[in-house]
């Protein structure tokens, strides 16, 4: 970094803790403020049932908002260092469990956007990146994502996530390994290997603080934009279950002892697919109602790695046989980590 | 000068079209505006996270949406 970028790089850095601060003040006020304007300024009682459960959406939703907000944001920042076109030349040449275990990381921590992912299926493959690398890739991605992650860690605890992401992160791993086994090329539409793939030509230039800021705010603002009406919805449907479904409704229906809730609620979570920040408000209430762990986590992984619109899309690089392979295999993954977690939790 | 936009017409590149339209405006300058719709073509740049934006066959930025400003400064220095 020049020394003539230093001053303006010290005030953007001060600017940005700034923000960190203004951020974790309203982060821990926000149930405070709801409950002080429920209980003394507007006078109600949160045990009322229509009083607590408007408390419980303005209160979610503002809860919501702000980890997204901060998580794009600080991911945003990584996103420039991290790239697809990276990744590829990183994985090139390794041992075929080392690239499956790397891929599902990569797919983790890679944020690319949903029309980018033929692309990346072509950018990849094209390039001679073992297919099933790259469909382990495809599957982590959306299944392990920041947003997801901070959400889950803000309503089931820490212990559950990491346990979710493991989960995610074997799945997307083991079903690479079982497809790297069987000679599945001849699936893929035959365009993709007669591809060209050129390795990216740019500068090698590193981007600044001030461009990483900017790329960062911008994608918050896009992902925000797109996201923020899901969370609404999802906590919505949340604080309806909360305010009106007995306690212990699901723990009836779908407790632990139940492995046919798992099944519903994987294939339940195929059409909803909408987003993690939806999906996760919905996933809390239902648990919060006594259904069982896997099935919540079963529900979730569905809405979010069984996505029509993605297989619509992936329809167009894989064959019918290698695209019904693809969603089945997830498909099963997800319910064995249903019951799974039902078993043994 | 001739500019590509690469990408397959999701709403960045849409947005990265106009964004181009503008600085291009900005500048008073007039150039060619290619849309590259065809995952060859975009791969053949090896672009994989679109939007991608090439000017003059040399690839300037991939996956993010620069802004009119910035793609201003880039054609400047492309011009020198």
């Amino acid at each position: 970094m020049s020394v003539v970028s230093a001053p303006t790089d010290r005030r953007l850095i001060g600017k940005l803790l700034g923000a960190v601060v203004i951020w974790a003040l309203l982060y821990a006020l926000n149930e405070v403020v709801w409950t002080a304007l429920f209980e003394r300024v507007l006078g109600l009682s949160l045990d009322d049932r229509l009083p607590g459960a408007i408390h419980f959406f303005l209160y979610d939703v503002s809860k919501i908002l702000l980890l997204l907000v901060g998580m794009i944001f600080a991911i945003g920042l990584l996103r420039t260092t991290l790239r697809p076109e990276r990744v590829r030349a990183f994985l090139d040449g390794k041992p075929i469990l080392l690239s499956l275990l790397l891929a599902a990381v990569f797919g983790a921590v890679t944020p690319f956007c949903s029309c980018s992912s033929i692309p990346l299926f072509i950018g990849f493959v094209g390039a001679g990146i073992p297919l099933a690398v790259t469909l382990t890739f495809l599957i982590a991605s959306p299944l392990v994502n920041e947003v997801a992650v901070a959400l889950l860690a803000q309503t089931f605890g820490i212990g559950n996530t990491v346990a979710y992401m493991m989960a995610g992160l074997s799945a997307a791993v083991v079903i690479g390994f079982l497809l790297s086994r069987f000679k599945l090329d001849h699936l893929v539409a035959d365009f993709v290997f007669a591809t060209p793939v050129a390795a990216l030509q740019m500068d090698g230039r590193k981007p600044t603080l001030q461009e990483r800021v900017d790329a960062a705010r911008e994608e918050t603002a896009d992902i925000f934009g797109r996201v923020w009406k899901w969370v609404i919805l999802g906590v919505g449907i949340g604080a309806v279950i909360h305010g009106w479904v007995p306690t212990e409704f699901f723990a009836r229906y779908a407790g632990p002892e139940n492995p046919l809730a798992v099944v519903v609620a994987t294939f339940a979570g195929i059409p909803l697919y909408a987003n993690a920040a939806g999906v996760i408000p919905i996933a809390e209430a239902l648990w919060s109602k006594g259904m069982a762990l896997g099935t919540v986590m079963s529900f979730m992984m569905a809405t979010v790695a069984l996505s029509l619109p993605e297989f619509i899309l992936l329809k167009q690089v894989l064959k019918p046989k290698l695209l019904a392979i693809f969603f089945s295999s997830v498909a099963a993954a997800i319910l064995t980590i249903g019951l799974g977690f039902n078993i043994f939790s | 000068m001739e500019i590509k936009v690469l990408g397959p017409g999701c709403k960045n590149c849409v947005n990265l079209e106009k964004n181009v339209r503008e600085a291009l405006s900005t500048l008073g300058q007039d150039a060619v505006v290619v849309k590259i719709t065809e995952y060859a073509d975009i791969m053949a740049h090896g672009v994989m996270s679109t939007p991608g934006l090439v000017v003059d066959g040399q690839v300037v930025s991939c996956g993010r949406v620069p802004k009119p400003d910035e793609i201003v400064e880039i054609l400047r220095g492309g011009q020198s």
